[in-house]
């Protein structure tokens, strides 16, 4: 029996036919959907590389079987720019090198984004560092994520006229 | 992973039809599940898909107890007003469960049936005397818990729930496993109207465990100064790993009831 699913993906929708139940999220945006920014580092959950979100949460999308998604709504690190406009949270990670080798980069920019519309971090660089805390980077670029995710929340609550700086300003 | 059938009941009746097949096994969150059979250390022919049933999820805060249905996820529990209302310890302690991918996949039933030794519900199931609710009868927690990855399931019983008692006071402390967030040791503390309980994960090779000793002297005396009389538990029976070895886990367990109790 081949399931056919039906989703939704960076808005939009696909008719997925499903060979075999074992397909994770991950192999079907990155082998069948030609979606390769959400990267497999451990294929096991401990790293967050393969961070999506899926009806707008952050989920680990190596530990999500794709069979069990009909009906969902995926968005990837692909759909976030709108036309030639990086979303706020991309435009914040280069702004203060929140990333070395970029690896990690997409899964963090989408447990990034996920996090401030959960609302719950504020100003506080220790509740991010939490908030953040399901995505490792290897190259230890922590400290500019979290700053950039401080500028990112600043600039989309919209407070944020020149706040951009390179030297990781912090919230007082 | 090897091959498996998937199977999405859509009732906790058809799942427990499902899972009467040779071999079947219930996926939650999956979570522990899927790196499990990546790992191919499990060959189930189906999986029966829990989170689709609508009856197995959501809340129900009462005047006297919280219900949490068993494919309900811990980012729900945590954000949940009713439960951080009623029980704050439970809440905080779900909203500290591995991290957030985790916790907007991985489910109450799903903890309590895998029983992992390091996890922390057990110790919020077991520390407030709470009842696992199943398809098929009521088990109180002490019952429950019947050594580390065992519980008192039948083959094919589903986790429908978990029914917490309101107590007059609660909360959890966990020393971390700071890759894994399990508990290196983690101490749930309830001051409840029957008595008090102190139930203990991450700590033993026995799985959660009730430390009496604190219980007695807690309940005589709510506070951290009642525990710090008292010996730590023997180091005999506790886990040794690179993390920390078994006296360095029985110190914890003592350190970790003090900061509970002040907690709560």
């Amino acid at each position: 029996m081949t399931p056919r699913l039906t989703m939704t993906v960076n808005g939009k929708a696909r008719e997925i036919a499903l060979d075999d139940p074992r397909v994770t999220l991950l192999d079907l945006l990155r082998d069948r959907l030609g979606l390769t920014g959400a990267k497999k580092g451990c294929d096991r959950g401990q790293c967050g590389a393969c961070t999506v979100l899926v009806d707008g949460r952050r989920v680990n999308a190596c530990l999500t079987l794709a069979v069990g998604l009909d009906g969902a709504d995926v968005l990837t690190v692909e759909g976030l720019a709108q036309g030639g406009a990086l979303h706020p949270v991309q435009e914040a990670f280069i702004a203060h090198d929140g990333f070395q080798c970029g690896f990690c980069t997409p899964g963090q920019i989408m447990s990034a984004v996920a996090l401030i519309a959960e609302g719950e971090a504020g100003d506080d660089p220790e509740r991010i560092r939490e908030g953040m805390s399901g995505n490792l980077c290897r190259c230890g670029a922590h400290r500019g994520i979290v700053d950039a995710v401080l500028d990112a929340q600043r600039r989309m609550a919209g407070d944020a006229q020149g706040r951009m700086g390179k030297d990781g300003e912090r919230a007082a | 992973m090897y091959a498996f059938d998937y199977v999405k009941p859509a009732s906790v009746a058809d799942a427990v039809k499902a899972l009467s097949a040779e071999d079947a096994q219930p996926i939650s969150g999956g979570q522990t599940l899927i790196p499990t059979l990546k790992q191919r250390l499990g060959q189930p022919s189906a999986l029966v898909d829990l989170t689709k049933i609508a009856d197995l999820v959501g809340i129900e805060a009462g005047s006297d107890s919280v219900l949490v249905k068993g494919a309900t996820t811990h980012a729900a529990v945590a954000a949940h007003e009713g439960v951080m209302q009623a029980i704050p310890g439970l809440a905080k302690l779900a909203a500290h469960i591995g991290d957030p991918q985790v916790r907007n996949r991985g489910t109450i039933g799903g903890s309590v049936a895998n029983n992992d030794p390091a996890a922390c519900y057990p110790a919020a199931v077991l520390g407030l005397g709470a009842t696992v609710l199943t398809d098929r009868r009521e088990i109180a927690a002490d019952d429950y818990f019947q050594g580390m990855f065992t519980t008192a399931l039948e083959e094919g019983e589903i986790v429908t729930g978990v029914r917490f008692p309101i107590p007059e006071k609660s909360a959890y402390a966990k020393f971390v496993q700071p890759a894994s967030r399990f508990a290196l040791t983690g101490v749930y503390a309830a001051k409840l109207k029957g008595g008090v309980r102190v139930a203990v994960t991450g700590a033993s090779e026995s799985g959660v465990f009730r430390w009496a000793e604190a219980e007695a002297a807690l309940a005589s005396n709510w506070s951290p100064e009642a525990v710090e009389t008292l010996a730590a538990p023997a180091a005999d029976g506790m886990i040794g790993d690179i993390h920390g070895a078994p006296d360095y886990r029985a110190h914890l367990v003592k350190v970790m009831t003090k900061r509970a109790v002040a907690a709560a």
